[in-house]
Order: structure tokens, then sequence, then C-alpha cells
């Protein structure tokens, strides 16, 4: 085993290294950018070695340093985590050209399974079931024709050059297969001025099914499946195994194609491959279909540990330094059921937007395992995945480890940053899904109910209002009157309420439009309109929270800062967290409703601020290349005479 | 120690009592709601449609949410100068602004453009004499159109009139009680100086004005036109004269400014008293209104109704033997320290003489007073008149007279002759006078004072021969009865601020601890007693 191993990564991941090290007396070094000078990691960690400037282009994947930094502190191996170096066989290369140890597979299997249609080819070769499709260079339409015949309808027509949805077609019968063809070239020719398409079996309910996979070099074992079918374009958001449905003859397919995958590519390290699986009808053998393998420890591991009690992390690192595989495949077994949901700072309502913030309050529940990066305080930056954390429940069965991770998302409080904390707690409320009956395109389809479940519940809002008047604590005696009580005005950003409290304890909050609900502590209990409400009032520096499901937030409104919002009207704001790619317009240029001002990117989309009004710009407050937060201003336009 | 009730809760007397307990406080209810009203709903509309806030919203904005807020003189002016100044159009009471206790008096402009009457005269300084009493910083929330022009010889010449009102300022300020003005309203002739006397003066911009003279007087006496903003609006004010100290946007600014301002006065109570931890009373305090017989006439132990306001009904009494029909003795309302002086009956020599006793102890430790009164007056008669019992009263009185503990009087049923002195009645400067709304006052009972004045003239027609008939000696007694009747009503005494409000019995706990905070923000003075005659 190692003395000292260096983590290149950051957030959960790294954490979740550390504490394995910890666990096995392995000494651990964390890198770390300027974003992340006091990130949970870095106070977690033995040593720390600084790398560079927030951006991960800057730091996290400066492959040369991290090495260095490994030879400086004595480390004898690097623990990519996932995502930056960690598939990126160059790196693995250099690792071991330092004389250090690569904690993953060797650069040769990484290469192999890089390139998709390599993989595919490889892993037809060992008998593994590949989607059957036609990606051939003859696009003579008689012959694609032809191709759709032997894969067998319902196919999918797509263009190679490919993306968005553009250029792809479903085609049901054969009958319909040219003119869907003319059009997809077509559509093809004009977004990409490429027609060439390929051809795919189309899979009518398909679901994400990946299966564990360990190997040493030599032999290798499965540690069964994980269903991710619960995602939202291609974001896997709940993730449970053992799959739902599955049956021990197709589990036994599925691990042995599995098995045979990472043998034939002499699989060192943990791994995954995943398969499209044909979910419409059940679970058949002659259903699945290998898709890719990631040849790295995935975000969603914990799930495979929680069902088989192995330390992943700590396979990792027996087999890298030089121990042979733990276990056969016949000590290995299922335990129970395990889920896993990924918290992020996003904003829901708005799209599902990525968003920043202080967590100015972040309480776990004691029940779940809880993989997290950040404790309260600290920052979600622009510069990284907005994750916050990763909640795994498990039980005996499924339907128990449902409800206890429904409990544990309810239990969980987050301010000082939207989060799809809600959203979560709505999915697994999601009748579809506590049946199991997942495929990927669960969320997509009941995506509103979803959104509209997670809204704010007014009886909520009312708590918030009674913990932002300062009342949450019901011993405090409330406002006694002779006769009539009082009617107070409680404002916040965005919205204000009348109070009038009628007794310690009790009140009554008037929202809107006269939409009164009376507030009772009863009990040990907060209750509204004679509902009993699970919810806690919380206060922190960010405002007031209140968390049960349906959270609200409240931010009070300063009522002596009355002028500074004066000017509002004539800036641009950057709408979220993003870069600025360009800026189309110069001080003193005149500009029309609707003209491009700039350009901002923010988490892979490009956002265009368009100008408001007719006007002339008056200043330009950004640059190209700048990183700004939600809220900064942009551009400002000359004020309009009246 | 714990007083043991012997109510029946379920007997048919406890509902009874209740029933006539409740009708009474629907009345007051009544009254009170009315005068919360104000002006009515179109003098209201009129006033938010220029973007003002309602009164009562206003004193509710300025105060902490969940403040608590005694009002003073509630019901003022009810039933006076036909109806037309309902609360006497002034809202006067005690709240809290960042924890500390504050008098707030606010103008009712939606009542005659809060121009004040003399009752609205009256409970202005009668705010003021609490907040200087009890040394509670004073915030006025100003708008008012001055003094009300046709009650003028009522309202600015004698010496509790108009003027009295800056001459407090004034003492308030230079005892280090601090005075904040908030103009949201008109603020003139003699009112602009309620602005000008203030430690600090906050005012609205378009809304409040502060000006000796108006537009339409500069005109008449010097032909200058003049706009009011440009005459005396919050930008001339801040920016000028100097005569206001912070410019605010509107009234919920104003509210903001002036709720940090008394953040920054920098006081803290007096630790007078050893508080202890509050407690609820063993037997709940809604059973007053069963406990307490809905006739006056009808005797009842008054200790049912001090285990239904002290904490944990546990009272300990001072010489309970003796002088029974006063019932002394030591306890907490939400733990702060009293003692307690209630009546059970007539007051004879032992009770004069117990009662002060146990108002020297009270004085000589410190521990505030309240009274429960229900009193028809001391014993008559030769033995009680020959054993000196108007000496044994004067005991009492003085001693009331001169503690310099707080006094909370609390009026539980009758109020009649001397016993309204001894049991520390308005006469007497307690901090503050609570009715109930089955109280009665009157020098003496309608009764006996229609029987004393029939026997006079019994006497002097059958000095001269002549007879009197019964039914003549009836019909001579109605009009005094029902003038008596009428005029020791609560609300009759209540409207004339005779006392500081009527209040739910049930409320009797949460009234007198809300008294008691207010009044320890004073230090209590050392007592120095007159001569008790002996």
């Amino acid at each position: 085993m190692f003395q000292k191993i260096l983590i290149a990564n950051r957030g959960e991941i790294a954490c979740r290294v550390i504490d394995s090290c910890h666990r096995l007396g392995v000494a651990s070094v964390a890198v770390y950018s300027d974003a992340d000078r006091a990130a949970r990691h870095v106070a977690m960690a033995d040593e720390a070695v600084y790398l560079g400037g927030p951006a991960p282009a800057d730091s996290y994947l400066q492959g040369d340093r991290i090495i260095e930094a490994a030879k400086a502190t004595g480390a004898q191996a690097i623990h990519p985590g996932y995502g930056f170096l960690s598939e990126n066989p160059d790196f693995v290369d250099a690792v071991e050209a330092a004389g250090l140890v690569f904690i993953g597979p060797s650069a040769r299997a990484i290469r192999a399974m890089g390139l998709k249609d390599a993989a595919k080819a490889l892993m037809e070769e060992a008998g593994v079931p590949v989607v059957p499709g036609y990606h051939g260079a003859d696009q003579d339409p008689a012959h694609l024709a032809q191709e759709a015949g032997r894969i067998g309808y319902p196919v999918l027509i797509k263009a190679v050059a490919g993306g968005g949805g553009k250029g792809m077609r479903r085609v049901d019968d054969p009958g319909a297969f040219a003119d869907a063809l003319a059009s997809a070239q077509s559509e093809a020719r004009n977004a990409f001025g490429n027609p060439d398409v390929l051809i795919e079996k189309y899979i009518l309910r398909p679901r994400h099914i990946e299966v564990q996979v360990f190997g040493d070099g030599h032999r290798a074992v499965h540690l069964f499946e994980r269903d991710c079918s619960l995602q939202r374009r291609h974001q896997k958001v709940i993730e449970e195994a053992p799959a739902p449905g599955m049956t021990a003859e197709m589990r036994k397919v599925m691990g042995a194609a599995a098995t045979r995958a990472a043998e034939a590519i002499g699989y060192k390290g943990a791994g995954t491959i995943e398969f499209i699986v044909d979910g419409s009808g059940g679970l058949r053998t002659d259903g699945f279909w290998f898709m890719e393998m990631n040849t790295r420890l995935q975000v969603e591991h914990p799930v495979t540990e929680a069902i088989t009690g192995i330390d992943l992390v700590e396979w990792q690192l027996r087999v890298a330094s030089g121990e042979p595989l733990p276990a056969r495949q016949e000590d290995l077994r299922i335990t129970g059921h395990a889920f896993e949901a990924r918290l992020y700072a996003e904003d829901v309502p708005a799209g599902f937007l990525p968003a920043t913030g202080r967590l100015a309050h972040l309480q776990f529940p004691d029940a779940a395992r809880i993989e997290t990066g950040v404790r309260q305080g600290d920052a979600i930056s622009p510069w990284y995945d907005p994750m916050i954390a990763k909640i795994v429940t498990h039980g005996p069965t499924r339907a128990v480890a449902l409800r206890a991770l429904e409990s544990a998302l309810v239990d969980t409080e987050v301010a000082g940053s939207v989060t799809n904390l809600d959203f979560l707690i709505a999915l697994t409320r999601h009748e579809g899904f506590r049946e199991g009956e997942v495929d990927t395109g669960l969320i997509g389809r009941d995506l509103e109910a979803l959104v509209a479940a997670a809204e704010a519940d007014p009886r909520v809002r009312a708590l918030a209002v009674i913990g932002l008047a300062g009342l949450a604590d019901p011993r405090v005696k409330g406002g006694a009157t002779l006769w009539q009580p009082l009617r107070r005005t409680i404002a916040w950003e965005g919205g204000e309420a009348v109070l009038e409290v009628l007794g310690p304890g009790a009140a009554r909050v008037t929202l809107d439009a006269g939409s009164a609900h009376e507030v009772r502590w009863r009990d040990g209990r907060w209750w509204v309109d004679e509902t009993l409400m699970r919810h806690r009032i919380v206060s922190h520096d960010a405002g007031v929270s209140v968390f049960g499901g349906r959270t609200v937030h409240l931010v009070p409104l300063d009522p002596l800062a009355r002028d500074a919002s004066a000017a509002g009207d004539e800036v641009t704001l950057a709408p979220m967290p993003g870069l600025v790619k360009s800026v189309h317009v110069k001080a003193g240029q005149a500009v029309k409703a609707g003209d491009r001002l700039a350009v901002l990117e923010a988490m892979k989309m490009e956002h265009s601020l368009t100008a408001w009004r007719d006007g002339v710009v008056a200043e330009v407050m950004a640059a190209a290349g700048d990183q700004v937060e939600a809220g900064a201003p942009l551009i400002r336009l000359e004020e309009e005479e009246e | 120690m714990k007083l043991r009730s012997a109510a029946l809760t379920t007997s048919d007397a406890f509902k009874a009592n209740r029933e006539a307990h409740l009708a009474l406080l629907a009345t007051a209810r009544e009254a009170a709601e009315a005068a919360a009203a104000g002006g009515g709903a179109r003098s209201m509309e009129r006033h938010v449609s220029r973007g003002k806030m309602p009164p009562r919203e206003r004193v509710a904005n300025l105060l902490d949410p969940g403040s608590p807020f005694l009002e003073i003189g509630a019901v003022a002016a009810h039933g006076m100068y036909d109806g037309a100044a309902p609360g006497a159009g002034v809202i006067a009471g005690i709240g809290r602004v960042h924890g500390q206790d504050v008098m707030v008096v606010a103008n009712d402009a939606t009542v005659k453009g809060g121009t004040y009457y003399p009752m609205t005269v009256k409970k202005h300084l009668r705010a003021q004499e609490i907040a200087a009493e009890c040394h509670l910083p004073c915030v006025y929330l100003v708008d008012s159109g001055g003094a009300n022009l046709p009650n003028q010889d009522e309202v600015f010449p004698d010496r509790d009139h108009f003027g009295r009102i800056f001459y407090n300022q004034a003492q308030m300020s230079a005892k280090g009680i601090p005075q904040v003005a908030v103009v949201m309203g008109s603020c003139t002739a003699g009112g602009a100086y309620v602005p000008a006397m203030s430690d600090v003066t906050i005012i609205v911009r378009d809304q409040g004005t502060i000006f000796l003279a108006g537009p339409p007087l500069v005109k008449a006496a010097t032909g200058e036109v003049v706009t009011a903003e440009d005459l005396g609006g919050g930008d001339v004010h801040t920016r000028l004269s100097g005569v206001a100290d912070y410019l605010a946007e509107d009234d919920a600014h104003a509210l903001a400014l002036a709720r940090r301002t008394i953040g920054n006065l920098n006081r803290r109570m007096p630790e007078s008293v050893l508080w202890q931890s509050p407690e609820p009373p063993a037997y709940d305090p809604d059973e007053i209104l069963g406990v307490v017989p809905a006739d006056l006439r009808t005797p009842y132990d008054i200790r049912e109704v001090i285990a239904r306001i002290v904490d944990g009904s546990r009272f300990d009494e001072f010489k309970a033997r003796f002088g029974e029909t006063l019932v002394t003795g030591f306890a907490h309302v939400e733990g702060c320290p009293v003692g307690i002086v209630a009546n059970n009956g007539v007051l004879f020599s032992e009770a004069a003489q117990k009662g002060a006793h146990f108002i020297e102890l009270c004085s000589q430790r410190g521990i505030p007073l309240v009274f429960l009164q229900n009193i028809t007056g001391f014993m008559v008669g030769r033995k009680y008149e020959n054993e000196g019992i108007a000496r044994h009263g004067a005991k009492m009185v003085t001693a009331v007279a001169t503690t310099s503990v707080p006094k909370i009087t609390m009026l539980v049923g009758g109020s009649f002759g001397a016993g309204n002195y001894g049991m520390a009645g308005r006469a007497y400067s307690p901090r503050f006078l609570w009715t109930w709304p089955n109280s009665r006052i009157s020098v003496m009972g309608g009764e006996q004072a229609a029987g004393v004045l029939a026997t006079v003239k019994r006497d002097g027609i059958e000095r001269q021969g002549g007879s009197w008939s019964a039914e003549e000696e009836a019909e001579f007694k109605r009009p005094t009865i029902e003038m008596f009747e009428r005029q020791s009503h609560p609300l009759y005494a209540s409207a004339r601020l005779w006392d500081d409000g009527i209040i739910d019995p049930c409320k009797s706990r949460d009234v007198l601890a809300l008294s008691l905070r207010a009044s320890l923000n004073a230090p209590i003075a050392p007592t120095r007693f007159g001569v008790f005659r002996m």
C-alpha cells in the first residue's frame, strides 16, 4: 500500500478519496486553484499544493504541475478522481514516465475506449452486443434503405456531423424511409454543410444501465449494475442499484459481457460499461447494447458501494499498489437497494440554469451518506461544476431506500443559492419512479408537473414571513394588544405581506392579493391553516429559509436602502454567472432595440444580450474574457430624454 | 402558598356570570373598534390615496414585529363631540422598538385632520405623563392641523392645554428622556413645535410640512404666495432651515429611520427588581369571567381573581388572619415581583392599618404595588367613627399617596367614595389605571346618593308638616339614580380619561405585566412617607 498519494482533483470526489486515505492510513496531498484556497478538500488533506488560477486550464488540467507537486511532496501515486485529467492517456504516460503510479487504467486502455467507434468494434470482437447500425461511407439511398431493413425498424437516421437533434429522424416503417432520409439529409446539409447520415436502431423506451467492473490487469470482476435512467438532457439526476426489474439471468449475461469487455483490454482499476437497454416490455437478455466505457471511478459509485459493502477507492489503491483483485466474482453479493441524488446549485424554474452563491446555511441529515466538497459558508463558484452534494441512502428494499432518500432530502437544508432540492423531492414522489418504471425520457415527459410540484407553497411562504418577522422562536411573547391586533407590513426582496400577531406563537399572514394564512405553533410544531407542517424556519446571514420541501427563501429588504435602484433600467445585467464571450458595441454607439450588445457564455450555452430599446451606449462595463457574476452590470445606455 | 380555587367551571352560576361578562365585553369591544376605525372608510381612503399609511399601520410598522402595544385611552372621547372624534383623533400607547419600550403618540389625520379637541390634548398629555413617570422615549408621529378652532377655549389657554405638550417635551428632554418626531403630514402653528422641540426630527418628502403659518395665512398677512412644500416641506427643513434632521422618502422609510434613531439611543432598563422566570397561572385566566359575579353587589373571594393573574397562582399572603376584608400579599406577574392589595369587602380600621403596613413593606423593599379595586367604601357607623376609622383610613391614604414604588390600579368592581382614595384611584397617580367592563365608579352608589338627597328632602317636607308618598319619593330619586348609573359606567369614565382604558378581564395578567415592565424603565426612588396619624 502507498504511504502517500496526491489527489489531482477537487470538490466532493477529492474529499471522498481523502476519506478512504484517512481510513487506510495513507497520507494525502491535495492540490488547489485560487478559487479553492479554503476549500474543504484542502482542509481535509494532510498537505496541499497550489496549482494556479481558478480556470481549470490554469490549475486542475496542469498535468506537469501536478506531477511536480507529487514529486515535491513525496507522493507515490496520483488519484485522478473523475473529470479533469482522469481519462487523459497522455497524462497517464507522463505520470508513469515520472516514476509515479497512476491510480487507474493504463494509457492503452483509456485510448482503446476513448474513440467510440473503435471501442464499439473492439467490443463487437469480444462478443459484447453493440447497438445495430450503419456507419458506412456509402450514402446511396437504396443502400441506406437496405441497411435500415437489416438493422430492423424502428430506426433512427442521424447526421454524421450532427448535434442538437438537427438532421435526426425516427422512421417506424420502410415505406416512410425515403422521405425521412431526404429531409434529414437536406437538414444536415443546411445545418452542418455535410449531408451524410448514419443509421441506428431506435430503442423505444431506453434505459441507461451500467455495470461496474474492476480489473487488476489480468482478471476482472463486476460489481453489478446501476440504473441511471433518471436523466435530464443526458445529465444523471438520481441513480440507483440494483436496476429495477433486473432478473438474475439478465444480470448474469450483462455482467459477463462487461467482464469480458474489461478483460479484453486488460483493464486495471475501476471502470464502468454503459449499456443502453430496451425497457419496453421488461428486460430481455437480447435487449441491451454497449454504449461506451468510462475508464474511471463514476460519480454514482456510492450506490454500488452501498449494496456491495465495498470501498471502491480502497480497491483502487490496493490494485494500483500491486495487489491482485481483492475478491472473486463468487464472493460478491448484493445487499438491499441504494439511491443517490445529485444536489446541485441550479435554478430549476429558470430552466435548470447553474447558480452560484455562498452557502449561508448547509445542513445534512445524519441518516444518509453525504458526499460533499463544501461546508456552510463556502461558495459555489462559477468556475466548476455546481454540485453541492450527493445524498446516498440504502435500505433492505427499493421502496424503503426510496423513502429514506425522500426523507433525507426533506431534511436537507441549503441556503445561499437556489438548488434542485425540491425538484429531487418531487422526483422521489413521482408515481412512475416509485413503481420502478424508469427510462431516460421520464423527466422530459413529466418535467412540467415535476417543476410545479417543486414550486413554493404559500403556506411555506407564510412560515417564512414569520421567520422574517423574527417570530420563529415561539417562546417570544406575541404582540399583546388590548383589542384588535396591529397590522404590520413585512417586506422582502420581491414581495411583502401583512402580519398580524394574534398571540404567542399565533399570527395571521396575508400574502399578495388577500390570501390569508393562520400560522400557529402548537405541540412543538408549526401549523398553517390547521395543516401540520414538517418545516423548519431557519435564519441565516442571507435571510430566512423554510426547509422541508417546497423551500422558500426570503431575503430581507433593508428599509433604509432607498435610492440604489434609481438607474436600474438603463443597465444590462448579466442574467447568470458566466464568461463574457464577446462585446459587440462601443461607448457612444447608437443601437436599436433587439441589437446584440454582448454574448455571455455560461455552462456551455451562449446567451445573446440584446438592447431592450433604441438608444446610445453610454458605458461598456465588461470586456470579452471577463468572468462575471449574476447581476453584474455589463452595458449602460444613455438616459432617455423625456 | 399556591392558591386553591373553589370555582366550579361547570356550574350554572359560572356560566351565567360568563354570559353577562361577555355581553359587557362586547359593548366595550364595539367602542374600541369604532375608535380604531378613526374617521371612517372614506376619510381613510383619501388618506391612503395621498400615499400615507393608515395611522394604526404607522404605529405597527414603527414597532418591532410581535411587539405588544399597550394602548392608552383607546375609547377617549367616546360619545363626546357628537361622535366627531373617535379615539380623540390620536393613538397613544407603549410598544417596543428594538426591544426598547417607547411611548408612541400618533395623530389620526382621518379624524378632523388630526386637530386637537380638548380630549385630544388630555390624551396626549396623559401619554406624556406616563412617559415622564416611566422614563419612556417618546415618538410623535405627527399629522395634525393643530388646535381644533371651534374648541379653542378648552384647548389653548389653561395649564393642561396645548402648550403643555411642548413644556413636557422640554422637561422630558431635560431629564434625558428622548423625544423623537416623525413629521408625516401637517404640523401647523403651535403644532410646529412638536418637531421643533424634539431631540431628533424626521420628515417625509412631499408630505410632511412644518410652519408657524400656512400658505393661506402667509398670503393674508404679507401677500407672499408660496407653496406648502416651499414654505416648510421636507426638503426645505432638512436642507435650509435645519428644523428637521432626516429626510424620508415615504412613511415606511420615515418609520425605518425612527427605528434606527431609537436603536441608537444607548439606553438600558435599570435593574430595580429581581425578575424570576415567568410562569403561567395554574388556573386559566379566561375563567375570570365565570368566577367574578356579574352583579357588583354579590360578594366573592378576590383570591379567585389573584389565582388567575399571578405566576403559578402562587401567593404569599401577608397578615391573612387580620383585617380580612383587605387581602395583601406578595406574588409575581410574568416574573416581576409585586405586592398585591385587593379588596374583599368593606374597609374596616384593621384592614386600613394592614394596608398601610403592607404598603410600607413594599416601599421598603422596592416592590411595585398592584391594587385590585372593588370597594364600596370605609365602614360607617358610630362604633367605627368613634374608634377612629378616619384616622386609620388616613394612614392608608398617606401610604398610598407618598410611596415611591410604581402603583398599578385595576378596577375590577366598584370604586366608591373614600375607598377609591385608599386603593390608589386616579387622584393618587398610579402609573396606570385600568378598568374592567363590569366596573362602576362614583362618589357613592346611585341608590345611596338618591337616598341621601331623598332623606334631606323628606326631613324638609315633614318639618313643614307636609307628607311625601313613597311614589313621590321614588319619582324624586329616579333622575339621580339614572344620572349616577350613566356617569359611573366604564365607557363614560374611559371616554373622559379618568382611567387609561377598559380591558378584557381575561387579559388582566398581560396588561399588568406590560404596565409593570413599562414602569420599571424608570428607577425606583426611595420613599419618604408623610406623617402617619397614629
